[in-house]
């Protein structure tokens, strides 16, 4: 049940409440209850969108086909990184614990700049509602892009709402299923591609393309393949707005967002109302009484991906997509008035036309403000610490069990486990110094001893290199802690890194 | 119930549920019944998870899943497919002297990485996690050793132990002087003394030093050496260092000179694979006492 306390209601959702019972209402058409028991449950009703042109459908094509381009070609890109580090731009390479972005390759201890980017994605997701609504949810989100192009293509198969509509209708010929067939087995199609392209991001992409022709890829790739078949298929082409009425968080997260300045797709019913035909407007304004714009075509209900009725005010179910701008400006265009009855525009701007005021729109707000500054933020963190990351890194652990060692003849020794991090794709080697104590020796397990303390030490590229390193003082009052430092210097550059830790004694 | 169906929300046009919570009601809007068929969809899909999993207890047993999966043998495929892995570094271990072990780093990082999880699984009961040892069990950390601290006499007491029954094992024990009669308290009193006085401990005021070193000569020097310097071939410790097995104390020194000593470490060679003894023993050499 959709809970909400009727008193306490906004004003934004109240003007969303009609509409969603307007959807209750039309899909209980089907089946009449009785007079006093309210269904429990509500059968789905389906939505016929119209094809449309215009500025806004323009978008939506040119976003479809560049997020899909993307997502479809990207792990095709090549990114030449040397002998030691895969080809491939874009790779998240679990077997080997890496990510590879263009020029960036991420450890798995560097994962906090997926934090970083998850708060990016947020922040500007919160800063494009603030400053025009859902812009997410109709031109971006994978479920719009993907919706779309099955929209499209049930199009290209059944025909346009009204040819598609009525053959629905209609007792079902063999054209009619042929046809079903045909669009389902291309959203199957394009459900696969999806799958197909998904894997292509874990592996070597012209690789693996090849080993599943061949069908020698590892069965979780096909199982991947089938997972995301599946979900594309079924979320695309069966649920469609179904996700953004039921399953999706962010319409209420958003509405929650919003100010009363965000620009909404917005019926502005100052202008449009009276509603009346044409006709009847001329009559009317011949008589001197007031007519609205609004002729009651319904087209920009009949375009409309969730079957939202933009009439009645801001809606849950509009993803605000602007299909129907362009479904009125056409309609408007046609009858010669002017076109932006349906607009990105605010309630604001509506009272303050009705008042005979100047709309305005106010884009520098607190709430914007603050958006793109902890965008800016986080933004020049997460740049500043990719660019002066260092490419060597050491790090020291202490022997735990025990904390020192009493050697025979008195003298105490620690144990440390040191890693030594590479991240350049070239073998590289490094001197280990050692600061602190004044009578100290220090033995690296494994390797020959060298009596100045310092060890040469080459590590791999692209990898790690643990060492233990016994130190051993012989001063003869310790002290229960002493702080010590093991320090790394890069044997080409100079370059030194230290990592501090403590010598124990009793 | 059906009165309060009927009442209609003024500003949505949805029924309400009726209830009246201080003046807040709730819109009684339905479900969409796709949410039903989700529903009913997760019923068959548990009983299709009956039928493939192992799922409904028997009395001895359980239903065994059409596919026989099952979470052990999905561990033991995962332990095969990590021996297949580690296989070529295994054989090596396995094919490898102890000397050659310790002279190939990238061989000895593997041994240690090796010996380390063994070690956790059979020797830190005794020895401590990280091989620290406690009272009466050796820490494995410093540089003195009971029965030697080379490559070999480590595999050697790992494979067959000290006084575990192992005809091969380390054998000789500190007799109990006291209880079987051999020595008198007043000369257990002075050998404590004199086994002090050799590391440079303090000893008790009028301590007969004299008395103490005969007395040593006469018993202990057979096994512990003249000069108390130990031998490693019967496990007799070194009493000049400064490291105790047991502890410094006069006391302790004496309970062990009056009741003996003779700690068992058992023989694991039969029980551990060879690779992994040899493991245990680059891994026990590396922790910092290990003798060329």
């Amino acid at each position: 049940m959709i809970v909400q306390s009727v008193r306490t209601m906004s004003l934004d959702q109240a003007h969303e409440a009609p509409a969603l019972a307007r959807l209750v209402a039309a899909a209980e058409v089907g089946g009449a209850p009785p007079d006093d028991e309210i269904p429990l449950y509500a059968p789905r009703r389906k939505i016929y969108p119209q094809s449309v042109h215009g500025t806004f459908r323009t978008i939506k094509w040119a976003a479809v086909v560049v997020t899909l381009g993307i997502y479809y070609l990207l792990p095709f890109v090549r990114w030449d990184r040397g002998a030691n580090a895969p080809s491939q731009a874009v790779l998240i390479d679990f077997p080997n614990s890496r990510f590879y972005f263009f020029f960036i390759e991420i450890w798995p201890q560097e994962v906090y700049y997926l934090t970083g980017l998850l708060i990016l994605a947020a922040m500007i997701l919160f800063l494009m509602n603030a400053v025009a609504g859902r812009v997410w949810c109709g031109y971006l989100c994978p479920q719009t892009v993907w919706t779309d192009l099955f929209f499209a293509i049930e199009r290209l198969v059944e025909g346009d709402r009204r040819e598609h509509m009525q053959r629905d209708r209609q007792a079902w010929t063999i054209e009619t299923y042929a046809r079903k067939g045909v669009k389902h087995f291309l959203w199957l199609m394009v459900a696969w591609w999806t799958g197909g392209a998904w894997v292509l991001y874990f592996a070597d992409a012209p690789t693996l393309v090849k080993e599943l022709a061949t069908g020698e890829a590892p069965f979780v790739a096909y199982a991947w393949i089938g997972i995301l078949t599946f979900t594309t298929y079924t979320l695309a082409g069966h649920m469609r707005e179904q996700v953004c009425l039921y399953m999706c968080p962010w319409p209420r997260i958003q509405a929650a967002l919003t100010d009363e300045f965000a620009l909404n797709v917005t019926y502005r019913y100052d202008r449009g109302e009276p509603r009346c035909s044409a006709k009847k407007a001329e009559q009317l304004r011949a008589q001197g009484q007031p007519a609205g714009d609004c002729v009651d075509c319904l087209q920009c209900v009949h375009v409309c991906p969730t079957g939202v009725d933009i009439r009645g005010g801001a809606d849950l179910g509009c993803i605000q997509c602007g299909l129907c701008i362009d479904a009125c400006d056409n309609v408007m265009t046609k009858l010669g008035r002017a076109t932006g009855l349906i607009a990105y525009d605010t309630d604001i701007n509506i009272t303050r036309r009705i008042e005979g005021k100047q709309p305005f729109v106010k884009m520098m707000r607190l709430r914007t403000a603050l958006y793109a500054f902890v965008i800016t933020v986080a933004g020049s963190v997460m740049l500043y610490t990719l660019a002066t990351r260092d490419s060597e890194g050491i790090s020291v652990i202490h022997d735990r069990n025990p904390m020192f060692v009493r050697l025979s003849d008195g003298a105490l020794r620690n144990g440390y486990t040191i890693r030594i991090v590479n991240k350049r794709l070239q073998k590289r080697e490094f001197i280990m110094g050692f600061d602190g104590l004044p009578a100290t020796l220090i033995d690296f397990v494994g390797l020959p001893p060298r009596g100045d303390g310092q060890m040469l030490l080459d590590v791999g590229p692209d990898q790690t290199r643990e060492v233990r390193v016994l130190v051993t003082d012989y001063g003869a009052r310790p002290l229960p802690s002493t702080p010590i430092i093991f320090r790394l210097t890069d044997v080409a550059t100079g370059k030194q890194t230290e990592a501090s830790d403590h010598f124990f004694g009793p | 119930m059906a009165d309060e169906h009927k009442e209609i929300d003024a500003l949505t046009g949805t029924a309400t549920t009726g209830h009246d919570w201080d003046g807040i009601r709730e819109l009684n809007t339905p479900l969409p019944r796709w949410w039903l068929w989700l529903f009913y969809i997760t019923i068959v899909w548990a009983i299709g998870y009956w039928i493939v999993y192992p799922a409904w207890p028997l009395l001895t047993s359980s239903t065994e899943g059409v596919f026989g999966w099952h979470s052990r043998s999905a561990i033991i495929g995962d332990i095969e497919q990590l021996k297949l892995l580690r296989g070529p570094m295994m054989d090596k271990l396995t094919n490898a002297s102890l000397t050659e072990i310790a002279g190939d780093p990238l061989l000895l990082d593997f041994a240690r990485a090796q010996g380390r999880a063994a070690f956790a699984d059979n020797c830190a009961p005794c020895h401590g996690a990280g091989g620290g040892g406690g009272k009466g069990y050796p820490d494995l950390n410093d540089d003195d050793w009971l029965w030697g601290g080379k490559l070999a006499d480590i595999e050697q007491t790992i494979r067959h132990g000290a006084r575990g029954g192992d005809t091969d094992g380390h054998q000789g024990n500190m007799p109990a002087f006291g209880r079987d009669n051999i020595l008198k308290p007043n000369q257990i009193s002075a050998v404590a003394d004199y086994v002090r006085s050799l590391s440079g401990l303090s000893t008790e005021r009028g301590a007969d030093l004299a008395l103490g070193k005969k007395v040593f000569a006469d018993n202990c020097a057979l096994c512990h050496g003249p000069e108390g310097k130990g031998n490693r071939d019967l496990g007799a410790p070194n009493l000049t260092d400064k490291l105790w097995f047991y502890g410094s104390d006069k006391e302790i020194i004496m309970q062990g000179v009056t009741n003996g000593r003779g700690g068992v470490m058992p023989a694991w060679g039969g029980r551990l694979s060879d690779s992994t003894i040899k493991a245990l023993t680059v891994y026990v050499h590396s922790l910092g006492g290990g003798e060329k």
